[in-house]
């Protein structure tokens, strides 16, 4: 029975999907990052998020329409995310820390809401395009594949890896790591942790800006592109253990690869479902997550 | 004896219940001071009030002349105030190396003092040099503790505020705190220190603060309480 489902999936597909899946899965991976730091770290699960992530693309569009250059347009969009990252923390969540969880899912999930509603405003609702860097293609089997995809999957592994790099062996690294461990001891080691903890939504938010302006010419850019994501990304940190970098990201890959092979059955729409029930799975059987083990 | 660290009448609350109720105590430059007292007397949150990481309610903590009651704790931290706390908070997975660095990473401190201070506890725990890639989280309890005051020596404090760190050690680790303890005295490292082992209080301080309900009962010379064990009876029980 098996083997005659296997017999009906050519070999090419399955390959054309296994690239699919890895390009979706570092882009995920790349929102999810910034999420899991995020909640590592102050236990602030950040609603928010996938707005970052749609705000980061229309500054992308704005940018690219002002300089033409799509990489200023990255670099630049990254970095104003980031500024609108370190705002949002001072101005919403700093004054909520160590309340209730709860009072900061409400107070970022309304947030989502406004920034949402002010991109749709600002903006309107008909979807704006980002024209990819280059437009070559090359020859997969019967497809005519963009090379601007696997850009993007190595750049978000290059931005993930860089990220790595620097809490590995950066001083702000180690403070960072510190204060994901322990925040009180942290202070005591004279490691300014307020700043830290500034420092890290603001890079967690320019990821996901980073992420918004890369997947940018996939899809269109509209108000509401960050939601699919966030949801998405959710999923991820859930699956890979909350707050855990490593996890999350073989997470992301697991779990698009995981929804690009169930396309080959399904429409993708519903392949979707594949995420939801490996989620359900994963909180019944396995809550601190599938990759618990991985250090974080 | 100029003060290095004065205590003027701090007060603190959990919920309703007054933990400290008006301690008051004196540390000299270089000096080392005991501080006992029976389980929940208010020992540990003494030193949690200096360092700030408790906000004192009244009352006032003067460092070098200057207050810093209510300042963030990593500001008291670099004014020169190290604090090892009793369960230790080593962070499990950074390595020995980067639990030190930690507080050897500021501002103000070059390549070179960095190379040296790590030499420098690295030879008085020789046992932190052979597992410097390993994880915090997986050093013996007695490591731990080494690990814990080399990394408060990382921020070349002028006091060092120990709680309880001989705690659940094997009586080798005990002596081995001990003679930390006269190395930082050597120095010119004042060091409070809260203890339940009254023997080894009262060999390595000057002078102890014996604490009862939050509040200092007695105060005394070493000497004085090492000839005359009545009024350690009185506040110790044993």
């Amino acid at each position: 029975m098996l083997h005659s489902v296997l017999h009906a999936i050519p070999f090419d597909q399955i390959l054309i999907q296994t690239i699919n899946g890895i390009v979706t899965g570092m882009i995920l991976a790349l929102v999810a990052s910034g999420l899991t730091l995020i909640f590592g770290i102050m236990d602030v699960v950040n609603f928010a998020h996938g707005e970052l992530f749609m705000l980061g693309a229309y500054a992308g569009v704005l940018i690219l329409s002002a300089t033409g250059s799509f990489w200023l347009a990255l670099v630049c969009a990254s970095l104003l995310i980031a500024l609108l990252g370190a705002a949002i923390y001072l101005v919403t969540l700093r004054p909520l820390l160590g309340r209730d969880p709860l009072t900061t899912i409400l107070a970022t999930f309304g947030l989502s809401l406004v920034l949402q509603n002010y991109a749709l405003w600002q903006f309107g609702p008909v979807a704006r395009k980002i024209q990819e860097p280059f437009t070559g293609h090359f020859v997969l089997f019967y497809l005519e594949y963009p090379w601007y995809r696997l850009v993007i999957a190595f750049l978000a592994a290059a931005i993930i890896a860089a990220l790595w790099l620097f809490l590995k062996f950066g001083t702000y690294g180690i403070w960072i790591r510190a204060t994901t461990q322990d925040r009180i001891m942290a202070e005591a080691m004279g490691i300014p942790v307020p700043w830290v903890l500034t420092a890290v939504f603001a890079i967690g938010s320019g990821m996901a800006a980073a992420s918004g302006v890369l997947f940018g010419p996939l899809v269109g850019v509209n108000y509401a592109m960050g939601t699919d994501w966030v949801l998405k990304a959710f999923i991820v940190v859930v699956v890979g253990g909350m707050g855990n970098l490593g996890g999350s990201i073989l997470a992301a890959i697991f779990i698009s690869l995981l929804e690009a092979y169930a396309s080959l059955w399904v429409s993708p729409a519903q392949a979707v479902i594949v995420s939801f029930v490996v989620l359900i799975l994963t909180l019944l059987f396995r809550p601190t997550g599938l990759f618990a083990s991985t250090p974080r | 004896m100029t003060a290095l660290l004065k205590v003027e009448d701090i007060h603190t609350y959990y919920g309703k219940s007054h933990i400290l109720d008006g301690i008051s105590l004196e540390v000299g430059t270089g000096e080392v001071v005991g501080l006992l007292g029976r389980n929940g007397v208010g020992k540990s949150t003494t030193l949690k009030a200096i360092a700030g990481l408790v906000h004192p309610s009244a009352g006032q903590v003067v460092f070098e002349g200057r207050p810093i009651t209510g300042l963030p704790a990593h500001r008291i931290a670099r004014q020169g105030i190290a604090y090892v706390p009793e369960d230790r908070r080593i962070f499990p997975l950074l390595t020995v190396t980067e639990n030190l660095r930690t507080g050897l990473d500021r501002h103000g401190v070059g390549k070179a003092r960095k190379v040296e201070l790590l030499d420098k506890v690295y030879a008085y725990f020789p046992v932190l040099a052979e597992r410097r890639q390993q994880p915090g989280g997986t050093l013996s309890g007695g490591e731990q503790q080494m690990l814990a005051i080399a990394r408060a020596m990382m921020l070349e404090p002028k006091i060092i505020l120990l709680d309880e760190p001989t705690e659940g050690l094997m009586p080798r680790m005990v002596s081995q705190i001990r003679e930390i303890i006269d190395v930082l005295h050597g120095e010119g490292v004042a060091v409070l220190l809260v203890e339940q082992n009254v023997p080894l209080t009262l060999e390595a301080s000057e002078r102890v603060y014996l604490i009862e309900k939050g509040v200092v009962r007695h105060h005394a010379a070493s000497a004085t309480l090492r000839a005359d064990d009545a009024v350690i009876h009185q506040y110790m029980g044993v």
